[in-house]
């Protein structure tokens, strides 16, 4: 489904800044309707990479490929085209402010010029397939954390892509409400068979919803298999200290959650 | 008393709301799409065309740097081309537009560089063209700013448009100079001043209300 061959970014030298090379040569294979997580310290190059795939950043070289076609050769005016096959969710949400659950949801295909009646049909079936029947007519601003990515999945999905991006979807939010917006994300794989692209620096992330993953350090990719292997079996350093990192988040999350329920 | 000052003060509200309502509509109809490239031309923007920006850029800043009566006497030829002559509440709209032209740019250009560059990346990735990110994402998340700027541009016109009495145009300033001033008329100036003070509340209240109906980030 999507074939990154050798993708190199390197942003220019500024005044004040040496050119930084965000990827360096990376290759990542990934089958329609596979969750494939890449996981990275802050700084590893996985937004830059997540952003390569629909071409928010451009490669500087290599090629990306996406069912079949070399995505970096298109044309300023088939971009926007090519783009409307992927849905990307954000850490942020990212949603209009002046616009409702509906309008927000609505907006992709608004761009792609879809008729009143189109538009309907596509977002009706939306709202409570991500929980939000009764929201429908009200803005972000009356939203919590939780139903705000709610409604940024469900744009992400109004125009019936074929690839799921997600950039930290979860990392804005608490950690019951990770795990909702995770099994959100996992019915919905499932039942619409897309294909999910998961960046993340958190491993309960990958654990919860991928199927492969990959980690990231510097610009490379490091490890990269089946999560199950991964977990059992780390061999990278990185891949190491990100295990670890969960740990003492799961020991302190046990911890803390004993002592809310004391109080409560 | 009262009653024969009636007549002339309405004519002179009547003659300022008109100066400066067709003056602020012309000004935003250019001043709009002059804030928009502004705010979207730079190097690796949406709109991007940084030789408009270098040239546009000083142009607006030059416009602003000259004092209103200097730019309305400066350019009284300009206003003779356009309206045929240079006397009159008509011929006054020109100067009023041209200054406030470069005052909504830099309001608008503002108002939209407050919105979160998020907004764009997200908007980009569903597939927006660059004049649908401006349209669709940019131009609504920005109103509220806008009709704040827009409001602002309205109560500086009317305190511009006193001015232009200078070049013979009415209105309420003119009115204050001619019977409050010259003829010794105090009570006319007072009158004159409540009036101005009354129309500037009137506008305030208007904007504000429309910018908060229009913000829906906080509800």
């Amino acid at each position: 489904m999507i074939r990154l061959s050798n993708v190199q970014k390197t942003y220019p030298a500024r005044r004040g800044s040496e050119a930084h090379a965000a990827l360096r040569g990376i290759d990542l294979d990934i089958a329609a309707g596979e969750i494939v997580g890449v996981i990275g310290r802050s700084g590893a190059g996985k937004s830059t990479l997540i952003r390569c795939i629909n071409l928010l950043e451009m490669p500087t070289s290599g090629s990306v490929i996406v069912d079949g076609t070399d995505v970096t050769a298109l044309s300023k005016r088939d971009l926007p085209l090519f783009r409307r096959q992927l849905g990307m969710v954000f850490q942020h949400f990212n949603l209009l402010s002046s616009r409702t659950v509906y309008d927000n949801i609505a907006l992709p295909l608004e761009l792609a010029g879809a008729s009143k009646d189109e538009i309907a049909a596509a977002v009706d079936p939306l709202l409570p397939l991500v929980g939000l029947d009764d929201k429908r007519d009200r803005y972000p601003a009356e939203l919590s954390g939780g139903q705000k990515q709610r409604v940024g999945i469900a744009r992400a999905l109004s125009s019936n892509p074929k690839v799921l991006l997600c950039d930290e979807v979860t990392s804005a939010l608490d950690p019951e409400t990770t795990r909702q917006i995770l099994n959100l994300l996992k019915d919905i794989n499932s039942r619409l068979g897309l294909t999910m692209v998961v960046i993340t620096h958190e491993m309960a992330v990958v654990k919860a919803l991928c199927d492969r993953v990959a980690v990231m350090d510097s610009g490379v990719i490091v490890e990269e298999g089946e999560v199950a292997g991964i977990f059992a079996n780390p061999v990278h350093a990185t891949t190491k200290s990100l295990l670890a990192d969960e740990f003492i988040e799961f020991r302190a999350g046990t911890d803390a959650g004993i002592a809310d329920r004391q109080e409560g | 008393m009262f009653s024969t000052l009636a007549p002339i003060l309405l004519q002179a509200t009547w003659e300022t709301l008109y100066m400066v309502g067709v003056s602020l509509f012309l000004a935003t109809a250019l001043g709009l799409p002059l804030g928009v490239l502004l705010a979207t031309s730079g190097r690796g923007e949406l709109l991007e065309a940084p030789l408009f920006q270098k040239i546009i850029g000083p142009i607006v800043n030059a416009t602003r740097s000259v004092p209103f009566i200097i730019l309305a006497v400066a350019i009284i030829p300009f206003t003779r081309l356009v309206v045929g002559t240079s006397i009159g509440t008509s011929a006054a709209i020109v100067p009023l537009t041209v200054a406030a032209i470069p005052f909504i740019a830099r309001i608008i250009e503002g108002a939209i560089r407050e919105v979160d560059s998020g907004l764009i990346e997200a908007a980009q990735a569903m597939g927006a063209r660059p004049l649908q990110v401006v349209s669709k994402v940019l131009l609504p998340e920005a109103l509220p700013g806008i009709i704040h700027g827009l409001t602002l541009t309205a109560v500086t016109l009317i305190g511009y448009s006193a001015m232009v009495g200078a070049v013979g145009a009415g209105g309420l300033g003119d009115l204050g100079i001619r019977y409050g001033y010259q003829r010794f008329r105090p009570d006319v100036m007072a009158l004159v001043v409540i009036t101005l003070i009354v129309v500037v509340q009137a506008v305030q209240m208007l904007g504000d209300r429309l910018a908060r109906k229009a913000d829906k980030r906080n509800i």
